[in-house]
């Protein structure tokens, strides 16, 4: 029945779904499959080999590599690929640690990163007595820069800060935390770039180690990258000969390479406009979900309009996202990498009460999404939480 | 506040009775390097002016650093020539840099505007004296020089900044010329040094397949990708040389081959200069670098050609030859350790003063001069663009 009512470009298995779960991950774009395709079976040299089909591989992967740096106006920095953005910043952070043993043993890093940045410095603590600092942040989940200048004071090897945070959507002030940095030439900076690319514009100077992946803006899996500051060294974490890069060995996944370099130019592409999309049904998301009495609304106004935290009072997400899956409607709990933890960590860095943070949902949107589609999920929505709260209220 | 690039002519205004054909070339190179770029260029008898939009500038700054014939370059402020207007934007743009002494520099080719150039110098910097705290003039050695150019059409320029250009001619000021490429690290700053004076390249890579790899002509091919950055094409000729050196290993001494060898290249070059109507052959001989570049052997391999050989680099140390390579960023290709058709037959003991009529007799041997007719038959053709070749467009 739902499926006539329902206008929207993604389907699965032949159906039709609300998909409102794009910081998860995203449907890979037509065009970016068939970069990847073609590829696959066109360019079939390994890219390390002597011979013409080595070249060939070898020369399409450079130009690739070219396009990625161009477009992320770094052509003076250097890029490795990885499997992902959590590979990225494990090799960012463990390869760093291990290089510079004449610095301080400490990173500064937030409580608003990623499981792949906390758990990995976490690692470095436990494994090899790294110090690790937490910089305050304010209710808005906003770092506190006076706070970030007293622990850069005691010496760091390495400050570790998401551009865009993946639960709540908050934007960091990344200009202010550059600026603070210029007074600390011997600590490193890496940005967790995931959640930002191909949303919002992001500025890789004076950044030494930035991460993204590409089925965060419409390519496919398996794929993330490091762009890396030429003078900053690395241990690898997979050793072997020197591949698509000296800092992380393994045949060079040519096609998944071209088609990283494809998604991000389509992503670029007219980014203004898809912001300004984006915002416009965020705008009108929010006004509606607010007239809820038992919601809060998490993500404010420092946060990218993509991502939409909140709270429901008295009704457990996980029951009320599937709630939502049975109109064929998806949104997270948390984010999707971390789904065994039950109370959202960066809420509880907000300060929020536990009520809060463990009633979330988030709801993430993106230039594909529809009004159409907002106003159908608005509707699933009050249909879903009817039904949740009346089970509620009766019990 | 609109803000342009000014362009500052080089050697290239000294050339009076020529200027404008300098100036055109210039202006032709800058247009075709920017042509991706929503910007309009106004060309002048004493400089260009770039109007561009605004988040490009970071884009067109290195892409200008790579244009022959320009001296300096200024990113400036394009303001109504109003002293009160001057005034307020010269704080706004000393608000963005750090100094502690300063001083003003004033042209004034508007003579209508009421104070002379002295006058308005020292009126400003009282003003600016006034109005920012703890900073001092020195007209000697100043952190910041704060240039007001006040131009024709109540136009006035303001900037602080200087940019250095190439210098040199215009790419195209001079005709044609080719270039032997060979892979090593002179050849590249010799075709960097022709193109500086003006001179449109095609470069020439002898190819001695299968006893060099196809790497090595990867190699040639990135380095036309370095040097092609100061020019908008360069044609690069793949001479298939494996039949004449296979010949010359045959017929000559050893100590001869690589004489010989120069001697059959010079003959292939003039020929193909010939046919693609260049007036020079241009390569990166260093006059005792190597047994086949001393005079005496330059004077013998040179007697097979008419044409003017052009050797940029003759006179300069392997040391001052390195940081041109490194400053021009072919050195880290050039040192890629792949054999090229100089290096593959080399004789432990080549001759430093070979003979003419001993060449004249070797080559006498065999019939070289089909052979060569063969080869420039053969020889393949790419041509290398600035911009981005397209040819992975649908792929990428």
């Amino acid at each position: 029945m739902y499926l006539f009512f329902c206008y929207n470009n993604i389907s699965v298995g032949g159906g039709k779904v609300i998909y409102l779960d794009y910081s998860a991950t995203t449907p890979v774009n037509d065009e970016v499959l068939s970069s990847f395709i073609k590829v696959s079976k066109d360019y079939i040299g390994n890219a390390n080999s002597l011979h013409k089909l080595g070249f060939e591989s070898r020369n399409l992967m450079q130009s690739a590599e070219q396009q990625v740096l161009k477009l992320f106006k770094s052509l003076d920095k250097e890029v490795v690929f990885t499997s992902s953005a959590s590979e990225a910043n494990n090799l960012s952070i463990v390869g760093i640690a291990q290089k510079y043993p004449d610095r301080p043993k400490r990173i500064i890093t937030t409580k608003l990163e990623h499981a792949s940045v906390l758990n990995t410095v976490e690692y470095l603590k436990r494994m090899y007595d790294f110090e690790i600092e937490y910089v305050e942040n304010d209710d808005n989940g906003q770092i506190d820069l006076i706070d970030l200048r007293r622990l850069l004071d005691k010496g760091a090897l390495l400050v570790s800060i998401t551009a865009v945070n993946s639960e709540v959507g908050i934007k960091q002030d990344l200009k202010s935390i550059k600026r603070i940095l210029k007074d600390y030439p011997q600590t490193f900076l890496h940005v967790d770039g995931t959640q930002a690319v191909g949303k919002i514009p992001v500025d890789l100077t004076d950044i030494a180690l930035f991460t993204c992946s590409a089925h965060k803006f419409f390519g496919l899996k398996g794929i993330g990258c490091l762009i890396k500051d030429k003078k900053v060294i690395l241990e690898p974490l997979i050793h072997g000969g020197k591949s698509q890069s000296i800092y992380r060995s393994g045949t060079p996944a040519v096609s998944l390479i071209v088609s990283f370099a494809k998604a991000l130019r389509l992503a670029l592409e007219n980014l203004d406009e898809k912001y300004q999309h984006v915002e416009k049904l965020s705008l009108l998301l929010k006004k509606e979900l607010s007239t809820y009495p038992n919601i809060k609304i998490n993500s404010n106004t420092f946060c990218i309009p993509h991502i939409l935290n909140i709270s429901i009072k008295g009704i457990k997400p996980e029951t009320l996202i599937h709630s939502l899956e049975q109109y064929d409607c998806y949104v997270s709990t948390n984010t999707a990498c971390s789904k065994d933890i039950s109370s959202s960590k960066t809420l509880v860095a907000m300060h929020q009460p536990s009520q809060i943070c463990t009633s979330s949902i988030r709801i993430s949107l993106s230039y594909m999404t529809t009004e159409n589609e907002i106003r159908e999920f608005l509707k699933i929505f009050q249909k879903s939480y009817d039904a949740l709260n009346f089970r509620n209220e009766e019990n | 506040m609109e803000k342009v690039i000014l362009i500052k002519y080089g050697e290239l205004t000294t050339k009076k009775g020529n200027r404008n054909f300098f100036i055109k070339n210039l202006y032709e190179m800058l247009k075709h390097k920017l042509k991706d770029y929503d910007v309009e260029i106004i060309k002048e008898m004493s400089r260009m002016e770039i109007i561009f939009t605004n988040d490009q500038l970071e884009e067109i700054l290195p892409i200008i650093k790579h244009v022959f014939g320009i001296h300096k370059y200024h990113v400036a402020y394009k303001i109504t020539t109003d002293l009160s207007v001057i005034k307020k934007q010269i704080i706004n743009i000393l608000d963005l840099v750090k100094f502690k002494t300063f001083k003003v520099e004033v042209k004034r080719s508007d003579k209508s505007f009421p104070m002379n150039s002295v006058e308005l110098s020292k009126h400003l910097g009282g003003y600016i004296l006034k109005n920012k705290p703890d900073i001092k003039v020195d007209v000697h050695n100043p952190d910041v020089i704060m240039h007001v150019e006040i131009k024709a059409n109540n136009i006035t320029y303001l900037y602080t900044n200087e940019y250095h250009g190439l210098g040199g001619y215009p790419v195209g000021s001079q005709p044609k010329a080719l270039l032997m490429l060979s892979g090593g690290i002179d050849s590249p700053v010799s075709g960097y040094l022709a193109m500086k004076r003006g001179i449109k390249l095609e470069a020439v890579y002898f190819e001695a397949l299968p006893h060099t790899s196809l790497q090595a002509r990867e190699k040639v091919i990135s380095l036309v990708k370095k040097l092609v950055t100061y020019t908008d094409k360069i044609i690069l000729h793949i001479v298939p040389f494996t039949e004449i050196q296979e010949a010359i290993y045959k017929v000559a001494p050893h100590s001869y081959g690589i004489t010989i060898m120069r001697r059959m290249m010079y003959r292939i070059m003039e020929q193909l200069a010939n046919q693609r109507k260049a007036y020079a052959i241009v390569n990166g001989e260093s006059i005792g670098q190597v047994a086949s570049q001393t005079l005496t052997s330059m004077k013998v391999i040179n007697e097979v050609t008419n044409l003017p050989i052009i050797r940029p680099v003759a006179c300069l140390d392997k040391l001052e030859i390195i940081d041109i390579a490194k400053k021009i960023d072919t050195y880290d290709i050039s040192i890629l350790p792949y054999e090229d058709c100089c290096t593959i037959f080399v004789p432990k003991h080549p001759v430093i003063n070979p003979n003419s009529e001993e060449c004249l007799k070797i080559e006498q041997k065999y019939d070289f001069n089909n052979l060569i007719d063969d080869t420039l038959s053969k020889i393949k053709t790419i041509t290398i663009k600035d911009q981005e070749e397209k040819q992975y467009e649908g792929l990428l």
